[in-house]
């Protein structure tokens, strides 16, 4: 017979407890430490930033070890902790032209000023698993290369195109403060600042899959990589009362510069156009494909028609946050038996009368 | 010597909001106000709770000629709200009036847009007297019963500019009235009449 | 921790740094057991009391979040049933499991309130045990089962079958405030919708039900009209709660914090489920009253005994049964 008996707590204790033990899993197996996580799963670290909008590589991998791996999971420890952070305003942009790179590729040019910087890359390895990786070992030492001048001797190919006209220009920076969408509701049509935002905080996989879209038809862009380059810039603020840049450190960021479909007009010779991605950390599958997007979603602003899912702005806007998704879609998992009584009462009302209707149809043909 | 915001400024803001949060739930009751804070004159107590409460730097403040006047008003809105000051009163989301018998017409004011009619004007009016039982009927959400609310001074041709913001929702000002040690509300929703 | 997180930010002293936005907390935000130690959390600011676990604001929100909220919600009340957009933040439970409700809770909440959690009609639910732990953690209040106890009572999909009273606030947790959502997928569409006051896609979505069916198919979130004009999605309560809502003397908050929208109710105001004059809206119907406590005319939660089919209908509302059994009444206790 059934009685009434309160249990919720006592239950959420327990799994708390068992959650507990099964991340720490067998205790004779060593205890993953923050630092390897930070410096041998760097990539999934700088991921968990770039969707954690937040730059700090020890606090995404102390994440990902309490999330147990999971990266939304991470994320959104990353994204709460976040809430809870003082804004002191918005730092001078950075300038990615004075990056200190570590990788730098372009696939407009075969060689260009700079030059291609191969630098840590998967791209030419062969997708063999090392099973002399199982068993830890030293491993050979790269080749260091000579000191460069960067700031002088890298400029960017959307420059080196821009010099001759051939490329549309940057947008020109009018002073305006930047939106921020964690500050302020999304309201449609979003301006590209705020679209960018959001794709740069969007989760990686979902990007992709609108950005692959675009190649194979949903709204086409003729994309070629201008430029990646990954590396080291410099954040400054401006404080009110100093009025002079104060330097806050250095962070890693990927940026992809997309040369995509040229346009003309009557009165204007054609210019190719811009697709642009930038992340925290080493994150080019991120930025390329969130350059993909944000070229189509600019699809109005240059005149083309909005056909397709990764064109339209409120289906990418509104469903590219993983927290967002997640939340709905594991929310499901949480009690909807009351609704779920409401439609059972309904259902079974329904046949009822349907039994009843085709009972007395019989009875009348008969 | 700046004078000081609320003492504890959690639960004073709270307490501020609480208090104006019912107000609107249902317009025209009185509910008391004492956030026991000594602002600069003309500023009220009621006045500067509200600002402290409500306002920051993310919403643009109208003041009344008496309170725009006064150089101590202004910095002690700055330092405790940090909220914007605009001559514009059609481009705020505060106004507060010290002096209500020359307020500007309601129409003056940001009354929102069909889409998003919350981005309209809170004007909040320090008033001398507000009673209930007597004066003006109102009628509309919130409101059980026949209730009416006497204030006192009235500006001038408040009730038809009333009626006319009234007329015009879900478009529409929402007024607050604060006398001292109270606060009422009067949302656009209320029709307020004569009898 | 970079040199930003470490700046005393105080909301009565001088702030050196205008321009960005006031308030923060600045300690750890989750909740449930950490596997190592937070970070330091910033020095509390002046005057401001903490939680009762070191280093929160109170009710977890900084306060420049907390006036955002604010201000939503005078301007829901301001125009009844009117979604009001509002800048979420990331809360430390997920999004669709309440964040909204909870922002709307944490920015109302003060000292001498007593604070009551429902899931399902029910207090001690996973997902209400959680949040009213939450309430405890990071403000120190009261909290309840007893509705009749309770200043604030945060619910999701039901309303409590004891009558509110003035005085009481309801906060109900919604995940798509939107009722025209389903028929329109565009929020830039549903707004004009809204402000020209065109509904009549949603009566005939009503009116095709009743065409193939027989009857309205929707029997929760049932749209209702507020003050004769906005229409309102009342959250996913079951359509049998919907008259609760017409004339409350209660006020009634809506939070949903994953679509970013606050809407409100005031009390004593017109709310009414939509129908036609030919087919007038009618709630659900138990055949029989609660097994443990006898109740009549409350929403009762079937539940399955065993494999057989055999089943036992309960109230939904804890509470409400606790309180009757309380006070003698006894069910006959019979399966089904």
């Amino acid at each position: 017979m059934y009685v009434a008996v309160k249990g919720g707590e006592a239950a959420i204790d327990n799994a708390h407890r068992l959650l507990a033990e099964a991340r720490r899993g067998d205790p004779a197996v060593p205890e993953l430490t923050v630092a390897q996580i930070r410096a041998q799963m760097a990539l999934l670290v700088d991921r968990v930033m770039a969707e954690g909008s937040l730059y700090d590589p020890d606090l995404a991998a102390l994440a990902l070890k309490q999330a147990r791996g999971d990266v939304v999971e991470a994320v959104f420890l990353v994204r709460a902790y976040r809430t809870t952070l003082p804004r002191f305003g918005a730092s001078t942009p950075v300038d990615t032209g004075a990056m200190a790179v570590a990788r730098r590729i372009s696939a407009t040019f075969k060689d260009l000023p700079g030059g291609q910087v191969l630098g840590p890359t998967f791209d030419y390895t062969h997708r063999l698993i090392d099973f002399a990786l199982a068993a830890e070992g030293a491993v050979e030492p790269a080749a260091e290369a000579e000191p460069r001048d960067d700031a002088d001797t890298c400029p960017r190919v959307t420059d080196l195109l821009a010099q001759d006209g051939l490329i549309e220009p940057s947008p020109p920076d009018d002073g305006a403060p930047a939106g921020d969408l964690t500050r302020e509701p999304v309201d449609y049509p979003a301006d590209r600042a705020l679209r960018l935002q959001a794709l740069a905080r969007g989760d990686e996989g979902f990007v992709l899959g609108l950005g692959y879209s675009t190649q194979r038809g949903y709204g086409r862009t003729h994309p070629f990589v201008g430029e990646i380059r990954v590396g080291d810039v410099a954040v400054e603020f401006v404080p009110e009362e100093l009025g002079f840049p104060v330097p806050l450190g250095r962070i890693r960021l990927t940026e992809c510069q997309m040369v995509t479909q040229f346009k003309g007009s009557g009165t204007a010779p054609p210019q190719f156009t811009r697709g642009y991605g930038l992340t925290f950390g080493q994150s080019e599958r991120k930025a390329m494909a969130m350059s993909l997007v944000d070229r189509a979603l600019r699809a109005e602003e240059l005149g083309e028609p909005v056909a397709s899912p990764a064109q339209d702005q409120e289906f990418v806007l509104a469903h590219c946050d993983s927290l967002q998704a997640t939340g709905f879609v594991e929310h499901l998992k949480l009690p909807h038996y009351v609704d779920f009584q409401a439609e059972l009462e309904l259902v079974r009302r329904l046949r009822a009368e349907f039994f009843r209707d085709s009972d007395s149809m019989q009875e009348a043909a008969e | 010597m700046l004078a000081p915001g609320f003492a504890d400024p959690v639960h004073g803001a709270q307490g501020t909001f609480r208090a104006v949060m019912n107000a609107l739930a249902r317009p025209g009751l009185l509910q008391p106000l004492d956030a026991g804070l000594k602002p600069p004159a003309p500023l009220t107590p009621e006045l500067a709770a509200l600002a402290l409460a409500l306002t920051d730097a993310d919403t643009p403040v109208w003041l009344d000629a008496g309170l725009a006047a006064s150089p101590e008003v202004a910095a002690y809105l700055r330092f405790h709200t940090g909220a914007p000051l605009t001559d514009d009163p059609a481009r705020a989301a505060f106004a507060f009036i010290r002096d209500p018998a020359r307020c500007p017409p309601l129409a003056r004011f940001a009354q929102g847009t069909p889409a998003y009619p919350d981005t309209s004007t809170t004007l909040v009016l320090a008033l001398d007297r507000i009673a209930n039982g007597e004066g003006l009927h109102l009628a509309g959400p919130g409101i059980k019963g026949p209730t009416r609310i006497a204030l006192s001074p009235l500006p001038e041709g408040f009730l038809a500019q009333l009626a006319e913001n009234r007329a015009g929702f879900p478009l529409g000002v929402d007024v607050i009235l604060t006398a001292p040690g109270l606060v009422a509300g009067l949302p656009r929703s209320t029709a307020v009449t004569e009898s | 921790m970079s040199a930003m997180g470490m700046l005393p930010q105080t909301e009565s002293s001088p702030s050196p740094l205008r321009g960005g936005v006031r308030g923060g907390g600045g300690a750890d935000g989750t909740v449930e057991p950490r596997s190592a130690p937070p970070p330091p959390p910033a020095p509390p600011r002046k005057g401001e009391e903490s939680g009762s676990e070191a280093g929160y604001n109170f009710a977890y929100l900084d306060e420049g979040t907390k006036r955002m909220i604010r201000r939503a919600i005078l301007k829901a009340i301001a125009v009844p049933g009117y979604q009001v957009p509002f800048a979420s933040r990331e809360m430390p439970m997920p999004y669709g499991w309440g964040t909204g409700g909870v922002q709307v809770t944490a920015a109302i909440l003060g000292r001498a309130d007593v604070l009551k959690v429902i899931d399902q009609g029910a207090d001690d639910t996973t997902n209400a045990v959680s949040i009213r732990r939450f309430f405890a953690r990071t403000s120190g209040i009261a909290t309840t089962t007893r509705t009749t106890e309770a200043t604030i009572i945060q619910t999701r999909h039901r309303i409590p079958e004891t009558p509110l009273r003035e005085g009481q606030t309801l906060v109900y947790q919604v995940p798509i405030p939107e009722p025209l959502r389903f028929l329109e997928p565009r929020e830039t569409e549903t707004r004009q919708l809204h402000a020209l006051a065109e509904y009549g896609a949603m009566h005939v979505k009503l009116y095709e039900d009743i065409s193939r069916h027989g009857h309205i198919a929707t029997t929760y979130a049932y749209p209702v009209e507020v003050a004769g004009r906005y229409v309102m999605d009342p959250s996913p309560t079951p359509k049998f709660d919907n008259p609760k809502m017409d004339q409350s003397p209660a006020l009634q908050l809506f939070g949903a914090g994953r679509e970013r929208r606050i809407y409100a109710v005031p009390p004593y105001t017109s709310v009414r489920s939509l129908d036609f004059e030919d087919h007038p809206f009618r709630v659900q119907q138990f055949d029989q009253p609660c097994a443990l406590c006898g109740a009549e005319g409350v929403y009762l939660d079937e539940m399955l005994l065993d494999d057989a089919g055999r089943r036992m209908f309960v109230c939904s509302d804890t509470d409400h049964c606790e309180g009757r059994r309380a006070d003698g009444h006894v069910g006959t206790g019979d399966a089904v």
